[in-house]
Order: structure tokens, then C-alpha cells, then sequence
């Protein structure tokens, strides 16, 4: 294939695994920001989203967009309500340590796993896409869903930018991010803030979730990934900071993208790490981050 | 302690016990009378203890699951047919989490507290691997169905042995005159990026080369990848045909991916089943394999030319004609691979038959014994076909199936000779010391 | 000032007592676990060595995978390519963790907290796929397997094995006995207190004159070298080399062990190695959905002793153990 069909070939590809990672890494940079605690469970919520989406979506006959939207509803709330009990359950008992929660969420990544691997199974199991257009270029052929995904992508960042921006909730998540201590002095229950942030996380990863799979498939051991690469971004662009939790994803996305392009697949996953590391090396708070000690 | 290898869910399963029965048919009937089936289970005979290293946990869970129903299929068929020299098998499952360290310490485990007579079952290459030193030091038989190289290769050691499922180089080596003279000559290879990718780069580039053909690309995919088009655009256009073997769950993406990116047009392709196994082939977006040719080591769907051996096999294991499970149809199974665990099982019986193996102090007779045999004849105990163990490279060789994707189904068109799938090697295991 | 003293007596003879039982498994303990404990004691000399970073000087490190991979490697590849020696490559493979570590400190020291943990993440990342770009020489994920004859060293005229059972424990045990009192005495040393005040504030020791960085460095460097003693002792013990052990799961397992026993305690990566080592045998033997009994005991566990066991029982029955 010549060179410009390629290149935007690889752009294409960046922009998808961009717009997921900025879904998923949205969930973690909340909880992150706000909450100040490492969930090592992220990713798994982000396997229960795609698992349950597998569930839902097999359950419906007919045209595979109802399915499909019905599990874009039940996966999200369903992944909620488990984070939210678990928070309730473990974390707040925990006074949300770092360190102890570290260990607690490892424990319920062992957990989910293994109900993922009992109830649902080892298989990677595919799920149909709401509709099936394959856009033919003149050099090659794309998945017009992956060009959705982006789409949809875009719409929820929008709406949780509202909602972190416009909104009093929003207000009382940022006021707890900010200083913990002078919203519980202002009268903001903050830990019951971090209750719904903590599910409202894991809702964002069950979302991606939802929204990719349809271009991959359900497997109980999907979510390190999904875990390691959110973290990246969410530290890449800046503790907190949304704007750069996109930019992040988009750097990040495209670098993979772009760089595959040049070298051969391993060498070119190892260069765009060193890529973004590098990034993080020399602008260690991040892209959009302010220093902080 | 550790689970006993339950097998109620196949008899449970009245009507494939039923048909087993009739499938030993006159063998059965011949070498024991009914009379001295009950005879020989209800002696206090010490069962022969086979620990089984079993991927529960981890990547290899979705063979794991299929590996050991065919393993309790097997063990309960040799026990109905009065065990092991007339001591009924047990199977003591112990879960590696399919990971090399964890792979090792099962093996001791197995060896140290659990006493069993010998160790088999494992599939991954590298639990394999990893786990070899551990029974070369512990003077433990370790009979692996991975059909990895590593065997054959001299690496592991004298109590290694793969009697029950050809290896790698032999399937490449196998299909390499079928593609050049069917699909094409100019061929582009996709793999994963380690060792068992690395194998099939390293012996299918020769063995077409010989043919006449030629490898023009090599793509090797990193194993963390999720997604794989960004990739598609280094095929060079002049491919005539796609050579692609993948493993582990992103598998159907890349297949997806594959029909996405050519639509209906593009290379012919030819597929190794580890891809597709316990995926159903008419999962949506894997239309367009329709046409394409697979590696398959035994048939998934029930061919109509199966010898009566092989529907036996079948039954007994509990697969319906798609190669899914009799009780679930959305429950695909193994089929390419798993056979290995019945014929090695049936090794194990044949060796141990031939050392007259009373207990751990025969162990070494036993691996001696496993050297000695040479031809296996298709039989109910091989029901994949007949084959040939080279006992100096602890190796199996035999038939591979070459499948065509038809009507979402896979037929098989050509069955190599064991001959296909020979090379030559130095390595010779009977000189290591027992 | 007795007070002082008898603790320091106690600290000791705790340290033997732990040392001279762990002797005393070698002839006591079932083969099985006797097994099992020499895993765990060279794993728990690569939680000993992450400990160092994490526990004292307070850096999250999410790459220490790659330091005990450095070292297997480090000794594996010039055992299998080379032939070399089993005293060289053990020195070799440290050499090479210390190496890594030092490139890797340097860079990623730039960077604190999170950011350092997902630096130190990605590093480990790049190097976990280099064992697997280069499976012409590693064999990738499938491994190596280093054959006993090997594994084992020429003195005086004896040769030891390493794949002897009880050989191979007490190896494991050196190596751990001498890493725990080295790092007991380098976290009572002043330079011990520096990585302790760095991790409590790090602005104050800067101010009070201390070249944060270079202690940093050092800390990281250290971490690294014991790492990779451990990982070098793996690889020759067990006789397998494989990219497993670098993935992103033995960085995690590192952390676990330390959070489990009781970070910045000198006892708790042990603890908390043969807790989780003990956790996973024993449950696996009760049903096969045993991960989930795995987490449901992690998640007890911390929710009654939220800074690992040995942690906790300091701060609230022993506040003498260092």
C-alpha cells in the first residue's frame, strides 16, 4: 500500500484506540483525582461492562441494535451498583489508605475475575455490532462502527464535562478533589462523593467497554490492558484535568498508531512507549497537571 | 485434597456413555469380559494416580475446560475396559493458572505430596517449559499434549515426552506442499511475536522454499495487541496467500479485521485452527472465511467419511456433528487439539502395560517403555489417525487435516502422510542418563 | 537508653530466631514444602529488595519486574549461549539489574509519586516486550530451560548442584538470610534514616542540605541489585528463564507481598510472600473457583490489618520491630 493511504490507515486506528482509552481512562481519572486512591479493579470493571454486554445483548432477538442498546443501559448501571457496593463494603471501611486500598482492589480483581470466569466462561465470545457498514476507500476497506465508536466517544466526554462543569454535582466533585478537608468543613458529605464517584468510574469504564467490544470481544482477561494504558493517560495528561486526559489518549493513541507504521509491530509498540514515558520524564507533572507537592 | 477429576457430567450423560460402549465394540469385548470389569473394580486394587496439570485459571482456560473433559472421557473408557493392568485410573487435577512458575511448583506438588505415578495434560508451551526441569529433577514421567517444539527440539529432558499430538515444525512442514500446489506461491506469514510464532517463521519459510514458493512477508504481532488492522497494510499486494496462526482471546479481531480490511476481494488465506478453537465459526464477522483453508489437527464437524473409531471418539467425549458440546451447542470445544490428551492417555496405558508398571519404582521402565513404541495404528485408542513416535525425540508424528471453510463449516479436503510431516533431527534423548 | 539496647538485643535475636528456624525447615520441613519455601524465599528476597523503595523511601514502583528480570536474564543468557560459569553469571546478572536500574533511576527519578509509578510501569512494559522482540535469543514466552549440569559449581574438587533439593534451600536461604540483615542494617544506618525522612518529607531533608536525588538514586540502585539477586537465583535455581516473570504481574506480586506483610518492615516481604504462596496452595486445593477465595481473604485481611500483619501488630502490640 502506498505511503498516504497507510498513514491514514494508522491515523484511523490511533483515533479509535484514542477515543476508547480517553472513555476508560475518564472513569479512572476521576475516581484518581478525586478520591486519591489506586483502583487496580478498573479494569475490571472494564471486562464486566464488555462480559455484560455479551450477556444483554444475547438475550435479545432481532435486529442487533436493540440489543445492543440495551446493553449500552443495564451494563453501565449493573457495573455501577457492584463499584458503589464494593466501595461502600471495602473502601470506606479502609478510610480509603492508599496502600491498604491497593491491596483490597487487587483482591477484588481476583474476585470479579473469577466470577467472570465461572458465570460467563474462558471463551472470547463476540458481540454483534448495532449496525454493519463497511466503508470502502479506494485503497482499502474500514469498519464504519469503528467511526461510531468515535463519534460516541466524543458525545459522552461531552456530557461528562457538563456534568463535572455545569452541574452542582459537578461542583461538589471538583470541591472534593480540591481540598478534601474544606468541603467536609462547607457541609459537602464527601463521603458519599466518593461513593458515587467511585461508581460513576467504573459506569465510564463499563460504557467503553460496551462501546468496543462490538470490535473485539469479551474475554475475563481483557482488563490489564485497558488498565495499565488508562492509567497512563490519566497521569500522562495531568492529574484532574479532563482536557489533558484527552490529549493524553489522543497522544497516546496516535503515537501507537502512527509509529507502527515505520517499524516492525514489537519495535514500534516498545518506541511509542519510550515515546510517552519520555513525555512524562521530562514533564513529570503532566501534560495539563499544575506541581504539586 | 485437590479436586478428583469429576466425571459425573458424562455419566450424566446416559446416551454418549451408551454409544462409547458400543464404539469399543469388539475390542473392548475381547481383551476383558463384562464379568471382569467388575471383577477388577471391585478388587482393593491402588488405583494408578496421573496427576493433571490442568489450565484452569489463566489464557489457556478455554482449552483447559475441553482438555479435561476429554481426559475424564478417556480415563473412564479405560477403566470400563478394566484400567491399567487391572487397576482403575485416577485423575488428580491440580490447576497451573497456565503460568510457567506456578507450572513447576504443581509438578512437585504432584510428585511430592500427592504421589502420583506420573504427570501429563499441559498445553501451553511455556507451563511446559517451565515445568520440565521440575520433572527431569524429580525423576517424574511427564507426558505434555502442547504440540509445541520444545520436545522435539532437545531442550527438556529425558522424562519429557509428547506421544499424542504432532508438534509445529511437523505441521508446517506437513502443509507446505498442499498450499504450494492448491492456494499459492508468494506467501505472507502473520504470527505472534514469541516462540511459538517464531517456530512456525522458522520452519514453514524453509519447507515452502523447497517447494518452489516463497515467504515475501513476515508480520509478527505482539501478543499484548487487541487490535490489528494498522498491520494489514505491510500484506504486499503480489501475496497470493495469508499464512496466519494466532493464539489467545484477540484471535476473532484479527480474523474480523482480516475480512474488514479485503472485503471480498484480497489474498487467499490459510489459517491454523489454534485461531478459532472453542470459537463457533459462524460468530458474526467471520463470514468471509468461507472459502478459506484451515489446519485442523483432528475434524471440529463430523466429516462424513469418519471412520467408525473417530465417531466413537466423539461420542464418548460428548461432541455434537459441529464439534460442540452435546448438552450446550453454543459451547465449542477443542476439537483440533484435545484429541491429544485421549491418545496420550492411551500411550500411557500401551507403556505402561509393556513395563509392567507396579508403582514410582518403574518409573524409569516406564519412560523406556514409552521409547519403545513405534507405530500406532488408528485405532479407539487413536482415533486421529495412525501415527509414528520416534522415541529418541520423545516426538509423535502423524496426519494433518487441511479444512476448507464451507457453508460455516469446516470439511476436510486433504489429509497428509505421516511422511508429509518427518524431518530430520539429532536429537536423542535415550542417551541422557535415566 | 536500656530500653534502647534491649530492643536492639530483641531485634537481633528476633532476626536469628527467624533465620535459624527457616534453617531448621530444611531438615523439618515435608519435601513439598520444603519446595515451596525455597520459591518463596527468593521471591521474598525480591519483595525484600522492592520493600527498600517502596516501604522506606516511599517510591511506588509498578517496573520491579524488570529488575528481577534483568537479573534472570542477566545470568540465564550466558548460561545458555555462553556456558559461562554459575558464580560469573550469578555476578553478571546482578551487574545487569544493577545496570537497568541505575538508566531507569536516573530517568524516572525525575518524575515522584504517581507519575514515577506509571514511568517505572512503562519502562518495565518496554522491557517485558524486548525479552519477547528478541525471542531468537530468549525464546520469548516460552523460556529457556537451563539443564542441571548447568547449574552447577566446581569447588574444590565438589561439585554442587544447584537442582539438589536441600542444596538449592539452603542457597535460598543464604541469599535471603544475608539480604535481611543487610537491609536490617542499612535501615538503622544514617543512611537508612535519610530514606526514611525523604519519604515523610522530602522538602525538609532537601533543605537540611541532603542531595534528595543522588539518595534517591542510590535507594533505586539497591532496590535493583537485590531484585536481581533474586531474579539471578530463580533462574539458576529452578532452571527456567521465561518472559513471564517480567511481565507487568510480578510487578504487581512485588507490591502485594510487601502491602500484605507490612511495608517498611524488615520481616513483612517474607510474611507476606508465604502468606499469598500458602493462600493460592491451599485454597486451589478446595474448589477451582479458589481466585475468588484468594481476593475475598486479601480483602479481610486488609480490612483488619490495613498496614499488612506485620505492620499492624507494630503499630498496635510490638512497636519495637524494625
Amino acid at each position: 500500500m502506498a505511503f498516504g493511504p497507510y498513514f491514514l490507515l494508522a491515523t484511523l486506528e490511533g483515533l479509535v484506540t484514542a477515543s476508547i482509552l480517553a472513555l476508560t481512562a475518564l472513569g479512572l481519572s476521576l475516581v484518581f483525582g478525586v478520591m486519591r486512591v489506586v483502583n487496580v479493579a478498573h479494569g475490571e470493571f472494564f471486562m464486566l461492562g464488555a462480559v455484560l454486554a455479551w450477556a444483554v445483548s444475547t438475550a435479545f432477538a432481532g435486529h442487533p441494535a436493540i440489543g445492543f442498546s440495551a446493553a449500552l443501559l443495564v451494563a453501565p448501571l449493573v457495573v455501577g451498583g457492584a463499584a458503589f457496593l464494593s466501595e461502600r463494603l471495602v473502601l470506606r471501611r479502609l478510610d480509603y489508605n492508599p496502600e491498604a486500598t491497593i491491596v483490597a482492589t487487587i483482591g477484588m480483581l481476583y474476585i470479579i475475575q473469577q466470577l467472570a470466569l465461572t458465570f460467563y466462561g474462558a471463551d472470547a465470545r463476540p458481540v454483534q455490532a448495532p449496525f454493519n457498514v463497511r466503508i470502502q476507500l479506494p485503497w482499502f476497506g474500514y469498519s464504519g462502527y469503528k467511526l461510531f465508536v468515535i463519534a460516541a466517544a466524543i458525545i459522552v466526554m461531552l456530557g461528562t464535562w457538563l456534568l463535572l462543569t455545569r452541574t452542582k454535582i459537578g461542583l461538589i466533585m471538583r470541591a472534593t478533589q480540591y481540598d478534601r478537608e474544606t468541603a467536609q468543613a462547607f457541609g459537602i458529605p464527601v463521603d458519599r462523593v466518593y461513593g458515587g464517584v467511585f461508581a460513576l468510574g467504573a459506569m465510564l469504564a463499563a460504557v467503553a467497554a460496551v462501546l468496543v467490544v462490538p470490535t473485539q470481544q469479551a474475554h475475563y482477561l481483557m482488563g490489564r490492558d485497558p488498565l495499565l494504558l488508562s492509567f497512563i493517560v490519566v497521569i500522562i495528561g495531568g492529574l484532574g484535568s479532563l482536557r489533558g486526559t484527552l490529549v493524553a489518549a489522543l497522544i497516546v493513541g496516535l503515537s501507537d498508531g502512527i509509529i507502527s507504521v515505520f517499524f516492525s509491530p514489537t519495535l514500534a509498540k516498545m518506541l511509542a512507549t519510550a515515546l510517552v514515558a519520555l513525555v512524562l520524564v521530562f514533564r513529570p507533572q503532566g501534560l495539563f497537571g499544575v506541581r504539586t507537592r | 485434597m485437590s479436586g478428583k477429576l469429576n466425571s459425573s457430567f458424562l455419566t450424566g450423560n446416559a446416551l454418549s456413555r451408551r454409544d462409547a460402549l458400543k464404539g469399543i465394540g469388539a475390542a473392548a469385548a475381547m481383551t476383558t469380559a463384562p464379568g471382569f470389569v467388575r471383577y477388577a473394580q471391585s478388587q482393593p486394587s491402588t488405583p494408578i494416580r496421573i496427576g493433571f496439570q490442568a489450565h484452569r485459571t489463566g489464557i489457556g482456560a478455554a482449552y483447559g475446560r475441553w482438555y479435561e473433559r476429554t481426559t475424564a472421557a478417556a480415563v473412564k473408557l479405560i477403566n470400563d475396559g478394566g484400567g491399567i493392568n487391572g487397576r482403575p485410573v485416577e485423575i488428580i487435577t491440580e490447576d497451573d493458572g497456565t503460568d510457567a512458575a506456578r507450572g513447576a511448583e504443581v509438578v512437585e506438588k504432584f510428585a511430592n505430596q500427592h504421589h502420583v505415578d506420573i504427570v501429563y495434560g499441559t498445553l501451553f508451551s511455556h507451563v511446559v517449559v517451565g515445568s520440565a526441569p521440575a520433572a527431569g529433577e524429580l525423576k517424574i514421567p511427564y507426558y505434555v499434549v502442547s504440540e509445541g517444539y520444545h520436545v522435539a527440539s532437545g531442550q527438556m529432558n529425558r522424562w519429557v515426552l509428547q506421544p499424542g499430538i504432532t508438534d509445529v515444525r511437523a505441521q508446517c512442514h506437513a502443509v507446505a506442499p498442499w498450499i504450494s500446489q492448491n492456494v499459492g506461491k508468494k506467501v505472507t506469514m502473520i504470527y505472534p511475536d514469541y516462540a511459538f510464532g517464531h517456530d512456525h517463521r522458522d520452519f514453514f519459510a524453509p519447507a515452502i522454499e523447497a517447494q518452489g514458493g516463497e515467504v515475501i512477508a513476515k508480520i509478527a504481532i505482539p501478543p499484548t495487541e487487541t487490535t490489528f488492522t494498522r498491520y494489514l497494510p505491510q500484506i504486499p499486494p503480489q501475496t497470493d496467500v495469508i499464512y496466519h496462526v494466532m493464539v489467545g482471546p484477540a484471535v476473532l479481531t484479527f480474523v474480523k479485521e482480516l475480512g474488514e480490511f479485503y472485503g471480498g476481494g484480497g489474498p487467499k488465506l490459510f489459517g491454523f485452527i489454534d485461531s478459532l478453537e472453542a470459537v463457533d465459526l459462524r460468530s458474526p464477522g467471520l463470514e468471509f472465511l468461507e472459502g478459506s483453508h484451515f489446519w485442523e489437527g483432528m475434524a471440529r464437524y463430523r466429516q462424513t467419511d469418519a471412520s467408525e473409531h473417530e465417531i466413537a471418539y466423539r461420542d464418548t467425549v460428548g461432541l455434537d456433528d459441529n464439534g460442540a458440546s452435546v448438552n450446550d451447542k453454543r459451547d465449542v470445544s477443542t476439537a483440533g487439539h484435545m484429541f491429544g490428551c485421549w491418545e496420550t492417555l492411551h500411550v500411557i496405558k500401551q507403556a505402561m502395560e509393556a513395563a509392567d508398571y507396579k508403582g514410582p519404582e518403574d518409573r524409569a521402565r516406564l519412560v523406556e517403555a514409552t521409547e519403545a513404541i513405534s507405530e500406532l495404528p488408528e485405532s479407539l485408542a487413536h482415533p486421529q489417525g495412525d501415527k509414528i513416535f520416534d522415541g529418541k525425540v520423545h516426538q509423535v508424528f502423524g496426519r494433518q487435516n487441511i479444512s476448507l471453510v464451507e457453508n460455516g463449516t469446516l470439511k476436510v479436503v486433504h489429509r497428509t502422510s505421516i511422511e508429509d510431516g518427518r524431518y530430520e533431527s539429532d536429537t536423542d534423548y535415550t542417551t541422557q542418563p535415566l | 537508653m536500656t530500653e534502647v539496647r534491649s530492643n536492639a538485643t530483641r531485634i537481633w535475636l528476633l532476626h536469628a530466631a527467624v533465620i535459624v528456624l527457616l534453617l531448621a525447615g530444611n531438615f523439618l520441613l515435608p519435601e513439598y514444602h520444603r519446595g515451596m519455601f525455597s520459591r518463596a524465599l527468593v521471591l521474598a528476597t525480591y519483595a525484600m529488595g522492592y520493600n527498600l523503595l517502596f516501604g522506606y523511601t516511599g517510591l511506588l514502583s509498578l517496573g520491579h519486574a524488570m529488575f528481577f528480570a534483568a537479573g534472570m536474564y542477566g545470568a540465564g543468557l550466558p548460561v545458555y549461549h555462553l556456558g559461562w560459569d554459575v558464580p560469573l553469571v550469578f555476578a553478571t546478572g546482578i551487574a545487569a539489574a544493577g545496570l537497568l536500574s541505575l538508566a531507569v533511576g536516573v530517568l524516572a527519578l525525575r518524575t515522584t509519586g504517581v507519575a514515577f509509578m506509571i514511568v517505572t510501569m512503562m519502562f518495565a512494559q518496554i522491557f517485558f516486550l524486548a525479552t519477547l522482540y528478541f525471542t531468537t535469543w530468549t525464546r520469548g514466552e516460552e523460556g529457556l530451560v537451563l539443564q542441571p549440569t548447568t547449574r552447577a559449581i566446581e569447588f574444590a574438587g565438589n561439585t554442587i548442584s544447584l537442582s539438589d533439593p536441600s542444596t538449592r534451600y539452603l542457597v535460598a536461604l543464604t541469599l535471603f538470610a544475608i539480604v535481611l540483615l543487610v537491609s536490617l542494617r542499612l535501615v538503622k544506618s544514617s543512611f537508612g534514616r535519610t530514606l526514611v525522612a525523604i519519604r515523610e518529607n522530602e522538602e525538609r531533608v532537601r533543605m537540611l542540605g541532603y542531595n534528595v536525588f543522588a539518595t534517591k538514586l542510590l535507594a533505586v540502585v539497591f532496590s535493583g541489585l537485590v531484585c536481581g539477586a533474586a531474579g539471578a537465583a530463580y533462574g539458576l535455581l529452578f532452571g527456567y528463564v521465561g518472559s513471564g516473570f517480567a511481565s507487568s504481574q510480578y510487578s504487581i506480586l512485588a507490591l502485594l507481598y510487601v502491602l500484605l506483610g507490612g511495608a517498611a518492615t524488615t520481616l513483612g516481604p517474607l510474611v507476606g510472600t508465604l502468606f499469598m504462596f500458602y493462600v493460592i496452595d491451599y485454597t486451589s486445593g478446595l474448589t477451582s473457583a479458589y481466585l475468588l477465595l484468594v481476593g475475598v481473604v486479601l480483602i479481610i485481611l486488609i480490612l483488619f490489618f490495613p498496614k499488612g500483619l506485620l505492620g499492624t501488630i507494630r503499630e498496635k502490640w510490638l512497636p519495637w520491630l524494625p
